[in-house]
């Protein structure tokens, strides 16, 4: 049940419905009524939101890699990888890229899905594999269209003492479901996977990760935060699986949203399946409105409400945005949210 | 400076203050003392705009204009300066960013120019200095994982960058030991003249050892009902509020 086997084979069963216990909250089966026709690729001539930070750049235009559907690391720790997924008109737009980093490499993967034209349907597959003492930073920017309806599937197999550090940071779509599954059965692996969801209007966004803890002294640390107004909805589905023998786990998980208007609603569903028994695992999940108290003291001191407000909502997630390490994404990213909020603190 | 003529306040329907008037001039210092639940705290949150606090009647204005139709901000950018008796914490934006946004903010409402970054920071270091404030603190997030007494001085440190006209401290003593009372004290002391107010409110009178008040007020059942020299903050803290209590009642 997935929007990838719709888009192939046409049969609208195949979407995930709210049937479907982890797709309860983004409804695809209710939501889609006619599959858009698939499309040639378009002419992309508009400059992506990480251009100015260099390195490899693939096109993936509505739905068509634009060269080879596989990168692999050629040695090297600077390397960068700009991964644009680009709609250019309605169209059904399945895809599948692979990256491999190899043993003791390091990529940076700026990733972007831009959807230029109203009411594009995109299945992205990516499927990444980093060998022993690999590491992949991984920054996704959803600048989505308010009428596409987008799934990212990110499927992640970390050998031993292999990094991942992830940021995902998204405006949502009509419905949208940024995905990311970790198994890592070697030892000593390092995650770290947060992101960022800023909604408004009737926007929808999901963050959902599966994190498979299968060998020993695992690491995860996850950090998600969300400003949700008017009538959007975010959800953040996290679950961290502790297999049996994956002693010495470290695993730690903090969802913090903030609802600004009386319409809006986040769906959080935060889990911990733990096995083995030599394990430290916690997780927080708080969902509330600005403090008014500080919003007064901040008034107090000269500062009117609405910069207030303004402030307080960026500096909430700045903590997701300062643990970007990368200075020119980080930079980046601060501005995208800026702009989002309204402020440019 | 400060002129407060019969004023009425409730908070959840409730009378608090109930028919106040205090006349603080320009180059004094007023205490306000009282008992607990005597609508000391209610009294700094009227007078600053907090929402929940409803004026019903009477009048407050600084200067001869009306303070009390202005929102919080517009007070402060007047000249309005309340000390927390517990300062708030604001993850994630730094002391110096926050002192920025307020010192600009309370300059356009003014129609002045903005203060630009060399001249802030200047100002900011000298200010710290005279305090004894590590600079390095008001880089991190204001008052987040600080001590009773740093939330304070703190204060003291955006009442000096900002130079308010009329400054309320509002149980500045609390949670002070008897160094950082100093430090605080002589924060504040450096902070008078003769074009500013302040009122200073306390439940103890050891506080006024450090701010030698010019006139002392009795706050009971939300109205003064004494006032004083210097010497009544001292019989206050020998006989207590009792006999206070029983005239308001």
């Amino acid at each position: 049940m997935t929007l990838a086997s719709a888009l192939r084979t046409g049969d609208l069963t195949r979407l995930p419905s709210r049937r479907d216990e982890d797709w309860r909250w983004t409804d695809l089966r209710g939501l889609i009524r006619v599959l858009p026709p698939a499309a040639e690729a378009g002419a992309v001539h508009e400059a992506g939101p990480f251009s100015e930070l260099g390195g490899d750049e693939i096109i993936i235009a509505n739905g068509h890699v634009q060269g080879a559907a596989d990168f692999v690391t050629v040695g090297g720790q600077d390397a960068i990888l700009q991964l644009r997924h680009v709609a250019t008109q309605a169209s059904s737009n399945p895809s599948r890229f692979g990256i491999t980093v190899r043993s003791g490499d390091s990529l940076l993967v700026l990733e972007s899905y831009e959807a230029q034209a109203d009411g594009a349907v995109t299945s992205a597959d990516i499927d990444i594999i980093v060998e022993a003492g690999g590491s992949l930073r991984r920054i996704v920017l959803a600048a989505d269209h308010a009428s596409s309806i987008t799934v990212s599937t990110a499927t992640v197999s970390l050998a031993a003492n292999a990094v991942l550090e992830q940021t995902v940071l998204t405006t949502g779509a009509r419905r949208q479901r940024i995905e990311t599954r970790v198994a890592h059965p070697g030892a000593g692996a390092t995650v770290r996977l947060d992101g960022a969801y800023l909604l408004c209007d009737q926007c929808h966004a999901d963050l959902t990760t599966v994190v498979t803890h299968g060998g020993v002294d695992g690491t995860t640390s996850q950090m998600t935060k969300g400003v949700v107004r008017d009538q959007a909805r975010g959800v953040f589905q996290g679950r961290i699986v502790v297999e049996r023998g994956a002693d010495r786990t470290d695993a730690r998980m903090g969802h913090h949203a903030l609802i600004v208007s009386d319409r809006a609603e986040v769906d959080a569903k935060p889990e911990l399946l733990i096995f083995a028994d030599d394990v430290s695992c916690a997780h927080g999940n708080t969902i509330g409105a600005l403090d008014e108290e500080a919003i007064f003291y901040a008034r107090q001191r000269g500062i009117p409400a609405d910069v207030a407000r303004a402030m307080l909502t960026t500096a909430f997630v700045g903590e997701v945005i300062d643990r970007i390490e990368h200075d020119g994404a980080r930079d980046i990213a601060r501005a995208w949210a800026a702009q989002q909020l309204g402020t440019d603190l | 400076m400060l002129a407060i003529n019969n004023l009425c306040a409730s908070v959840a329907n409730k009378p608090i203050i109930k028919g106040l008037t205090l006349d603080v001039p320009a180059g004094e210092v007023h205490a306000i003392m009282g008992p607990n639940g005597a609508g000391k705290s209610t009294l700094s949150y009227v007078l600053t705009g907090r929402s929940g606090y409803e004026v019903t009647s009477g009048a407050a204005s600084l200067d001869g204009e009306d303070l009390l139709g202005l929102e919080a901000n517009e007070r402060a950018a007047r000249g309005v300066f309340l000390s927390f008796q517990y300062p708030l914490e604001i993850p994630g934006v730094p002391a110096l960013t926050f002192i920025r946004t307020a010192m600009n903010a309370q300059r356009k409402a003014r129609g002045e120019a903005e203060i630009g970054a060399p001249a802030f920071l200047k100002l900011a270091r000298e200010t710290a200095t005279s305090l004894k404030i590590d600079f390095e603190m008001l880089k991190r997030s204001l008052n987040v994982g600080f001590s009773g007494g740093e939330k304070k001085r703190m204060e003291i440190f955006q009442m000096a960058m900002l130079s308010p006209r009329l400054l309320i401290l509002d149980e500045t003593d609390s949670g002070l030991d008897i160094d950082a009372l100093k430090i605080v004290s002589a924060g504040v002391n450096a902070m008078r003249s003769p074009d500013r107010a302040m009122l200073v409110i306390t439940h103890y009178q050891r506080l006024l050892d450090y701010i030698k008040p010019d006139r002392v007020h009795v706050l009971s059942a939300g109205r003064i009902v004494a006032s004083g020299g210097p010497e009544l903050a001292l019989e206050l803290e020998r006989d207590g509020y009792d006999k206070y209590v029983q005239v308001a009642a």
